[in-house]
């Protein structure tokens, strides 16, 4: 372990419930971390905070979570004086030493000694026919259209995925007045009762899942579980979704679908930042290797929240707090070993109601195995999965990155953030290989487009 | 037509803004793609198949909803937010001049 | 597939290293009945071959290397009849701007001594510039044409030169980096990571930023360094620039492809070749930028979505290490191309068949020899954009 430099300056990446907890904890310390959210407002994406001068209450905008978004918000209130915030900036490269920033069309860099990356999570969803469609979106930007703007889809959406967000999202819709016409769910009731035992250990969120099922039947909306696939039609926009179940296939007319099947961790920092990757069974992903306080392979980096990870709103805030626990003791600094052991015993606990939820909402395992040859995987480069497979046919591709560099996979605008995870198990079912074997897709500044003019700027600058 | 129907929040000031050179209102505090999608269904088209897009993630991460204005800046629609007079475009009528 | 130590695989051809060099001179051998074994310490292209800019340009070589240079000029026009693919190539023209007189007494000066060599450019003034490339800024004080020139997609040329070799029946090992070499008196003898041992008459290092480690097994004297080009892309853009674009000096290089991308060269990211790892340098991607948009000031509205560097290797002279081995029989070194290799790999291939099949290269390339390095250090030429 290197020696505590003389002055650490720690910045802390995401402001959402990890970074906000883990400034605080640093704050405590008498330290004066430097916390840059690409966002507005303080809070991440759960506790999304609209625009000022926006008027919805707490309880409006975060209904049963509403304490803990109430109590995360102040408590970054009181800390704004003490940190250095950096909001609506963007960190787009990642090297020892030193980031790259944007802001206001800007470039700015920033040195650093330390990290926390705290970048949070995105829907995970797998491609289907149609899901390019204007009017499909995912569960969580319904819920931000909602929440950050005050505005449904229109028309009769439908929702459908899986995951703790399916039913939260379609309540809160349904009583916001969006006209929730089916809420379609991939797992099986069944399923959910297998994982009984370990969904039990975490009763309120649990009773809290029961309660919008509950609430969500007795309105009359149809929920319907054991949904197989599902295809989008349309040809401006989307006008109806079909299903399939045990065989049978129904079609329901619509104006909007908001689909998501759990979340998938932001990793791109990560990985700039030279942190060494395990493939995750439960997550399905490529996550960064982090030990029981948030300590990643690279000294000086830590990594809180589900940007390593999913494990939920909570979870996060405790692994924030772990994590600057960490640093704190990496630092020379007093902190309390006992309050670490407590705080990785509680993270732990928590991926066992994380292992429940996984049971009861299993991912789709075959789709690489059966969509058509005609179903775009790449949403920016428009790249189909049989161009993918006639790569590995012809062509004799393994490996994630050359499939890249010989179909244009992963080479749009977003660098493969949603398809990479798509593109990588259709080579798995196309070679035999497991998904873990095709590879990962090489992550290279800038982790998010920035304008030329900006550069043109930066030069000017100098 | 509109992707977004406004529920709550509507008592903000009035922002004005252009889209494919048709004056439209907007509220303060909205996107431009909340401005935008809630008088219309897409953002833009794509490059190769000039298929219709209107963003998926609305968080800045699918990179789906960049729009352009007329005079050639990209704009990411989910966040950045309507400004008055922003003169936007989305592909769904094909503007005399659009540049590059 | 299990392989024991004493197992040894014969062939005429050793080649170490699966860029261009190496798989474009394992085709020509096939094509001349020698049996060739390819060994890639990773995967074949993946180097300088794979992450380099893409020109396909004869203008502003020196002039050494246009007898190569044209040479290759004639195989890239037939380039789909030799590897069964085009890899993208356009003969979209190359343009080499002007920023002052001074730069445009150099294309002048330039000009008049490629004509020797049968390389005929067209210079153009800055109002005849912009009449035919009204998305040229005015920063430009003029520019040389070089109308058959142009640009491809290194991955997929340097994927299709590898393809093509093992279809002609090369033997190429990837994963297979090679562990030691040695030459008994009349065979070299090569063992790689994973313990198989290849033993053959000739033996060809196209190990490009590594040739000079490879070359010194064999007490060669040789001056090469890992340089790092610094690579910019841009989000698809309606079409705009038609041809391959560079500047006096080297400040830039850019090109746009047909799916509307263009992809941007210039200064320098950072590596460790021990390592094998590289990564840009955003003051360097700045730089490049702003040079670009001071050329072609449409772009200054476009967003830079991916940025990278790559490995390559070069000689202080800037000329690449062509040719026989001063100290071994049988040894070809193909290696040091100083980030201008891309357009001349189809000939080099050739040059080395010929130099196994008849003993010498009917194209001159005395200047690259290895030997040179053995004396002072002969004065700089340009050999870039």
């Amino acid at each position: 372990m290197n020696a505590s430099p003389a002055s650490p300056q720690v910045v802390i990446i995401g402001a959402g419930p990890a970074g906000v907890r883990a400034a605080q904890t640093l704050v405590d310390a008498g330290l004066r971390p430097i916390v840059i959210d690409e966002n507005r407002r303080a809070g991440g994406q759960i506790y999304r905070q609209p625009p000022p001068g926006f008027v919805r209450s707490k309880k409006e905008l975060y209904g049963f979570e509403a304490a803990k978004a109430e109590a995360l918000h102040s408590s970054f209130e009181q800390l704004r004086a003490k940190i250095d915030y950096r909001p609506d900036t963007l960190v787009w490269n990642c090297a020892p030493g030193q980031l790259d920033l944007l802001h206001a069309q800007r470039h700015a860099e920033q040195t650093y000694t330390h990290l926390i990356l705290c970048t949070g999570a995105l829907d995970r969803v797998m491609p289907f026919p149609g899901w390019t469609l204007p009017g499909v979106y995912t569960l969580g930007a319904a819920q931000v259209a909602l929440k950050a703007q005050g505005c449904v889809l229109d028309g009769r959406v439908v929702v459908a995925g899986s995951g703790p967000l399916l039913y939260l999202l379609a309540y809160q819709y349904a009583k916001a007045g969006a006209d929730v016409v089916a809420v379609l769910d991939t797992a099986r009731f069944g399923d959910k009762l297998r994982a009984l035992p370990a969904l039990l250990r975490q009763p309120v969120t649990f009773a809290k899942g029961l309660y919008f099922i509950g609430w969500l039947r007795a309105k009359g909306i149809p929920l319907i579980d054991g949904v197989e696939q599902i295809a989008a039609d349309g040809k401006q926009s989307i006008q109806s979704l079909r299903w399939t179940r045990g065989g049978k296939t129904t079609e329901i007319a619509c104006d909007a679908l908001a689909t998501g099947f759990g979340l998938r961790s932001e990793t791109q920092l990560a990985e700039l930042a030279g942190c060494r990757f395990v493939f995750n069974e439960l997550n399905q992903q490529w996550l960064p290797q982090r030990d029981d306080a948030g300590r990643s392979s690279v000294p000086g980096v830590y990594l809180a929240g589900d940007g390593s990870g999913i494990a939920g709103a909570d979870a996060a805030e405790l692994s924030g707090r772990a994590a600057a626990l960490a640093l704190l003791q990496d630092l020379g600094l007093p902190s309390s070993k006992a309050e670490s052991r407590q705080l990785a015993q509680t993270l732990r606990s928590n991926l066992q109601f994380r292992q429940g939820l996984e049971t009861a909402f299993p991912t789709a395992v075959h789709w690489a195995r059966d969509c058509a040859d005609d179903l775009v995987i790449c949403r920016c480069e428009e790249i189909t999965a049989g161009e993918l497979r006639r790569s590995v046919q012809q062509e004799g591709t393994v490996e994630i990155n050359r499939l890249k560099a010989l179909t244009r996979v992963g080479m749009g605008r977003c660098q493969g953030r949603v398809c990479g995870a798509a593109a990588a198990e259709i080579l798995a079912h196309a070679t035999g290989v497991s998904v873990a074997d095709a590879g990962r897709l090489r992550v290279q500044a800038p982790v998010k487009p920035i304008p030329v003019s900006a550069a043109l700027a930066a030069e000017e600058q100098i | 037509m509109s992707l977004l129907r406004r529920v709550a929040e509507q008592e903000r000031a009035s922002v004005s803004f252009w889209l494919d050179g048709k004056a439209l209102s907007a509220r303060a505090g909205d996107s431009v793609l909340t401005a935008v999608l809630t008088h219309a269904e897409q953002l833009r088209r794509t490059e190769f198949t000039g298929a219709p897009r209107a963003g998926f993630c609305l968080i800045g991460c699918c990179q789906d909803c960049w729009m352009r204005s007329e005079d050639g800046v990209a704009v990411r629609a989910c966040t950045t937010e309507i400004a008055e007079g922003m003169r936007l475009l989305s592909g769904a009528v094909p503007v005399a001049g659009e540049n590059k | 597939m299990s392989k024991t130590a004493d197992k040894v695989i014969d062939t005429d051809v050793a080649i170490i290293g699966g860029g261009l060099m190496g798989t474009a001179a394992a085709l020509e051998l096939r094509r001349q009945q020698r049996s060739v074994v390819v060994l890639e310490q990773g995967w074949c292209g993946a180097q300088a071959s794979g992450v380099n800019y893409g020109g396909v340009r004869r203008q502003g070589r020196a002039v050494c290397q246009l007898p190569l240079s044209q040479r290759a000029h004639a195989i890239w026009r037939r380039l789909e009849q030799t590897i069964g693919s085009d890899g993208e190539y356009i003969a979209s023209g190359h343009l080499k701007l002007a920023r002052s007189d001074a730069d445009m007494q150099e294309l002048i000066a330039y000009r008049d001594m490629a004509a020797a060599y049968g390389l005929e450019l067209e210079l153009l003034e800055a109002d005849a510039l912009r009449r035919r490339y009204p998305w040229i800024g005015d920063r430009a004080y003029g520019a040389s044409l070089c109308a058959e020139d142009g640009h491809a997609n290194p991955r997929l040329i340097a994927a299709a030169f590898a393809r093509a070799a093992e279809q002609a029946g090369a033997r190429l090992l990837q994963q297979s980096a090679v562990r030691e070499c040695s030459f008994d008196g009349n065979y070299f003898v090569l063992i790689n990571s994973r313990g198989e041992r290849v033993r053959s008459r000739f033996l060809l290092n196209c190990s490009g930023a590594w040739g000079k480690e490879i070359a010194e097994r064999f007490g060669e004297t040789v001056s090469e360094q890992a340089i790092y080009p610094n690579m910019c892309v841009t989000e698809p853009l309606p079409p705009l620039m038609n041809l391959s674009l560079g500047v006096v000096g080297g400040a830039f290089y850019a090109r746009q492809v047909e799916r509307g991308n263009v992809v941007l060269g210039g200064g320098r990211g950072i590596g460790n070749l021990a390592l094998d790892a590289t990564r840009p340098r955003a003051s360097s991607s700045f730089k490049a930028l702003a040079a670009l948009t001071e050329m072609v000031p449409a772009l200054r509205h476009a967003l830079v979505i991916r940025t990278w560097s790559g490995v390559e290797g070069e000689t202080p002279d800037h000329q690449p290490v062509i040719g026989p081995s001063a100290t071994t029989p049988g040894l070809l070194h193909a290696f040091g191309f100083s980030g201008a290799g891309f357009q001349l790999a189809p000939a080099v291939g050739e040059v080395l068949a010929e130099l196994v099949t008849k003993g010498e290269s009917s194209t001159p390339i005395e200047a690259f020899s290895i030997k040179r390095f053995a004396v002072p250090q002969p004065s700089k030429e340009e050999s870039k954009v």
